[in-house]
This record gives structure tokens, C-alpha cells and sequence, in this order.
């Protein structure tokens, strides 16, 4: 083997460096930089594609020229460059893009400073690009793609091997998703009056189920993919800075800040599941515990109406201040859940009220509202029903019964590591059948 | 990952009583509040003059206390920032884009904070005897020098 050059190593070593200098950019810049295009251009979609290719430049030209002091200015400017080119092309093909083309030449003439942070301008071009990637004409699964394509500033690849989906198919739903915005003429601008609350609802909800793909991995050996609950809980943060008098967005936030707080206790070193009773508290982050508890206040001072997510703050802040689980305010978590049931009544948040119930007034009380919902199709294939009911069953010394509820979950479940735990416990079932349950 | 952003002291801002000036501070919060808009900022504290603090020093089982002002103030810490990015690269760009509020020549380091996955491997049998072969090695070429 012949001995490497150390010349070309150490250029190889430079150009890679320069590289994820160039990522890192991208990514604190790219939101704004695609945000003000879109503004420009009226279409996200191509506004997007133009970014693209000022990166691309980027990539080529910084290498020599080095990174320029104003990298977001530099691609920004390169971006509406190229969509003049293009828009004068267009414009002598078709004269109706005139006006457009005047309006792209004022634009250049005005040239946002961007050097100046956030300003008002960009924050309400950011918050009308939360909008248009989360509008509810794309599928849930669209939405999740472009937001985090779009405001993230992850590559195709990232979000692909996030939602552990082919590369080829998350670009497919990027591309049909701006086609559709495209087509449907989707306005730039952020929702009014009783529109509104729909709309940000959607956002919330694009959001939470970014944060859950990584929370609570649905498919795949992993239980959590950290780096997914990361970039929604930036998502959210951005969120909540663009429309700070929104109490239901400082809600998600501290739901998702209380619920990342527990990432390192809730899995083994070994992978795995560590469930919320069992978790070392110790290792629970405070750092992020304050700052959820901090954003419940930051709620409460806007009024007093509690929304669904604040509610879900709320009740993990109950557990998030208990030191042990036995210091719990399960009454409280009682009074939240029955809150949140009449607000969205749902079979899942009826079992989690069970739960409450169990813990608050006895397994048999809890027993009694589970099996009211034994015939509810919507959970006939979710396995934390035979799972919760197993465990009131154990609880209550009934452990053949729970040996087989046990097994139903383990059965239904689509995550391995869970599917593991719940076998685990079934065999427990047989093992300790004389001993009743440990009291919480 | 999350990084420690760490504000070296200056002899101004070791001075009694040391606030930066008016526009120093204005133009920090407004860096700020870019940080807590792009969601990467999780927490930051600015730190009293080391005449304010003490030090503890650990020798064996005994511990004196000294108390401040300290010397050499590059080597102390005026305050610290904790950041969320995806790179140390993320961290550097923001830590470029803060205003210089010192007068003079000035440092600000960026240290990655241990995260539980730096811990995955640490916690067998092996890697902590591996671990502790290394330390006394260390200890031993120490102990010659």
C-alpha cells in the first residue's frame, strides 16, 4: 500500500473541515434564507431549489474564496441572483411575469440587511414558512418532511434515516408536497381571526409527532432517536418565540422540554426501555425540567384557559416535581386528565386516565375504566391497552390473567425492545405468581 | 449535543463592581434574543468579579478555602452560555456572531458537554479496567518524569 501523501491529507482534511463549517451555516441560516426567497418568489417550492443552488455555489466557491463575513447575506444574495436570471428568462417567454420581474428588480434594489438579527420582517417570513410547510392541504407525513427540510435545514438524507423511510420516498413527499402548494396556490402569509387556531393546531401538531418519531421510535430496534426530539424541540423553540402569546405553543413546548428531561434515564446502557417509575430521577435533566416548567408560566400569564398540550405539560410537570414516584400528586394528575378527556375525549387519553385513577384511588378503580374501553376498535390493535391492563391485573394478584395480557401486548407491539420488556414481564407473571405487586 | 460556551474574565470585568457598559449589554441581549429565536440557547448566567468568590483546594482529605479576588484573570470565567447545535461548527458560528463587549483582547472557549451516549461504552466491566490500566500507566510515566 503506498504511503498516503500528507499534502493531499491534510487539503483532504481542510476541505472536510470547510465543509461542516458550510453545514453548520446552513443550518443556522437556511430557514431565513429560504423564508425571505419565498417572500421574493411566491412559490416555496422554488424558493427552496434556489437556496439549494446557492449552496451548491457555495460549496464550489467557498473552498477558494474562503467563507465570506456575512455567509446568510452571501447566499441569499446569490439565490435572488439566480432567480432574477430566471424569472427574465420566464419574462420573455411569457409577458405576464413583467410585473414579477419589476417587482424582483425593486427587491434587489432594497437589500434586507442581514446583518441585523431576526428582525420583524424575517421573523414574520419565518412564521408564514412554519404555515405554508404545515398547511393541512399535505398529508400529516408531508408536512413533517418539508417543515424539517424547510426549517431545519436537514438534508433529504437526514430525514430520511430519521424516519428510517428510503431516501428516494421522503424526496418524492418533499417534491409532490411543493408541487401541491404550487398548484393549489397555497398565499405566503400567516393566518387570521378563527383561521388561525386551526392552522397553528396543524403546526402543533407536524411538531409533536416529530417529537415522538424520536421519543418513542414506532418502528426500528431503537426506542429513541435523540437527535429527531432535538430538532423538533428547536422547532418548537423558534415556534414559540415567533408567536409568544400563544399559550398552547409554550404548552408543546414544555410538554416536549418535560418529556426530553427524561432521555437518559428512560433507556439502559445496554438499550433498554426504562419505564417512568423505574427511571433513576437523578438523572432526569434538570436544565431542561426548568425550562418546561419555566414555559408552563410563561402559559399561565397569558390566561387561564388550558389548552390539550398545556394540560400534557402539566401532568408531566406533576411527575417531573415528584422526587420519588411515591411523592407524586396523582389527585392532580386525576383533576388534568379528566380536564383533557372532556377537551379531546379519545379512547388513548381514557387510558391514561386510568392510569391516573389507578394511582390516585386503587388498581380496581382503574380496572373498572379499562375495561369500559375493552371494546373500543380504535385500540383493538394498540398494545399499552393489554399492557396497562396486565399491569392492574398483576397489581391485583390476578397474575394468569395478566400472564395473558402480557403476551396480547407483546404480541401487538412493533418495537422490539418493548416487545422484550413486556415478555419479560409476562414471564414474571408465572415466576412470582404468590407475591402481589410492589405498591408505587 | 449541547456545548458549554465559557466568557474568559478580562482585568475589566474582574474590577469591583464590573458591569459592562450600557451598549455592551444592549447588544449582548440582542444576541440573545438571536439565540433564543433560532431555539439553540438553553441557558446563560454572567458571573460576579472573583472578589465575590472563594476557591476550594482538595489535597488528600484536606480542604483549604481561598478566598477571591484571584490573579490572572484570562484564566477565570465571567460567564457561561449552554447551547443545543448538531456540530461543534454550529457552535463556533454562533459564538462569531457575538458582539465583542470588551475593550481589549478577550477569549470565549467552547467545550462539548458529556452527553449519556459519550457514556455507552464507559459503564462495562471491561472498558472500566481498561480505563483504570490506562489512569495508572499515565500515573507511572508521571511519577518518572
Amino acid at each position: 500500500m503506498p504511503a498516503a501523501d500528507p499534502h493531499r491529507t491534510q487539503a483532504l482534511h481542510r476541505t472536510q473541515a470547510l465543509h461542516r463549517t458550510i453545514d453548520a451555516v446552513w443550518r443556522i441560516e437556511s430557514a431565513r434564507v429560504i423564508a425571505g426567497l419565498t417572500r421574493l418568489t411566491r412559490d416555496v417550492g422554488l424558493a427552496e431549489d434556489l437556496a439549494q443552488e446557492a449552496l451548491v455555489a457555495a460549496l464550489e466557491q467557498w473552498p477558494q474564496s474562503g467563507i465570506p463575513d456575512n455567509p446568510a447575506a452571501w447566499l441569499t444574495a446569490t439565490a435572488k441572483r439566480r432567480a432574477i436570471d430566471l424569472f427574465r428568462r420566464n419574462a420573455v417567454a411569457r409577458r405576464k411575469h413583467e410585473e414579477l420581474g419589476r417587482e424582483l428588480e425593486a427587491f434587489e434594489q432594497t437589500s434586507p440587511d442581514l446583518d441585523s438579527p431576526l428582525d420583524n420582517t424575517i421573523g414574520d417570513d419565518l412564521l408564514r414558512l412554519v404555515f405554508i410547510a404545515c398547511h393541512p392541504s399535505l398529508p400529516t407525513e408531508s408536512r413533517a418532511a418539508l417543515t424539517l427540510r424547510l426549517l431545519g435545514g436537514l438534508t433529504t438524507d437526514e430525514i430520511a434515516r430519521a424516519f428510517l423511510t428510503p431516501e428516494p420516498t421522503i424526496a418524492q413527499r418533499i417534491v409532490r408536497a411543493k408541487r401541491t402548494l404550487a398548484d393549489k396556490h397555497i398565499p405566503f402569509e400567516v393566518p387570521r381571526g378563527s383561521e388561525l387556531a386551526a392552522r397553528l393546531s396543524s403546526v402543533l401538531e407536524v411538531i409533536y409527532l416529530i417529537f415522538n418519531e424520536g421519543y418513542s421510535a414506532t418502528t426500528g430496534d431503537d426506542l429513541m432517536r435523540p437527535t429527531l426530539c432535538e430538532d423538533a424541540l428547536r422547532l418548537g423553540r423558534i415556534l414559540a418565540e415567533l408567536t409568544p402569546s400563544e399559550p398552547e405553543v409554550h404548552g408543546l413546548v414544555a410538554l416536549m422540554e418535560i418529556q426530553a428531561s427524561r432521555t437518559r434515564a428512560r433507556v439502559t446502557s445496554t438499550g433498554e426501555l426504562v419505564l417512568l417509575f423505574d427511571q433513576n430521577r437523578s438523572q432526569w435533566d434538570q436544565l431542561l425540567i426548568h425550562r418546561g416548567l419555566t414555559a408552563i408560566e410563561r402559559a399561565h400569564k397569558i390566561n387561564a384557559i388550558r389548552g390539550p398540550y398545556l394540560l400534557q405539560a402539566e401532568i408531566a410537570a406533576c411527575h417531573a416535581r415528584a422526587r420519588t414516584p411515591s411523592e407524586t400528586d396523582w389527585p392532580r394528575i386525576v383533576i388534568l386528565y379528566n380536564e383533557l378527556a372532556r377537551l379531546i375525549p379519545s379512547p388513548v387519553i381514557e387510558l391514561n386516565r386510568a392510569v391516573a385513577v389507578s394511582m390516585a384511588h386503587g388498581p380496581h378503580a382503574g380496572l373498572t375504566l379499562i375495561d369500559a374501553l375493552a371494546s373500543e376498535p380504535s385500540l383493538a390493535r394498540y398494545h399499552l391497552l393489554p399492557s396497562v391492563r396486565a399491569d392492574l391485573l398483576y397489581k391485583l394478584g390476578r397474575h394468569p390473567e395478566a400472564r395473558t395480557e402480557f403476551e396480547r401486548a407483546a404480541a401487538l407491539t412493533r418495537n422490539t425492545r418493548e416487545r422484550d420488556l413486556l415478555r419479560i414481564r409476562a414471564a414474571a407473571c408465572e415466576t412470582d405468581s404468590t407475591t402481589w405487586s410492589q405498591n408505587f | 449535543m449541547r456545548f458549554m460556551v465559557i466568557v474568559k474574565a478580562t482585568p475589566e470585568s474582574e474590577k469591583e463592581g464590573a458591569l459592562p457598559d450600557p451598549q455592551g449589554i444592549a447588544d449582548m441581549n440582542v444576541h440573545i434574543d438571536e439565540l433564543m429565536k433560532a431555539g439553540v440557547l438553553l441557558g446563560y448566567e454572567g458571573l460576579h468579579p472573583s472578589s465575590k468568590g472563594a476557591r476550594v483546594h482538595f489535597s488528600g482529605k484536606n480542604r483549604t478555602v481561598i478566598d477571591g479576588p484571584f490573579a490572572e484573570a484570562k484564566e477565570l470565567i465571567a460567564g457561561f452560555m449552554i447551547l443545543q447545535v448538531t456540530s461543534l461548527e454550529e457552535a463556533i458560528e454562533w459564538v462569531k456572531r457575538s458582539p465583542n463587549c470588551q475593550p481589549g483582547e478577550s477569549e470565549v472557549e467552547i467545550r462539548r458537554v458529556f452527553e449519556p451516549e459519550d457514556f455507552s461504552d464507559g459503564f462495562s466491566e471491561e472498558g472500566i479496567e481498561e480505563e483504570k490500566k490506562v489512569r495508572a500507566q499515565l500515573a507511572d510515566q508521571a511519577a518518572k518524569k
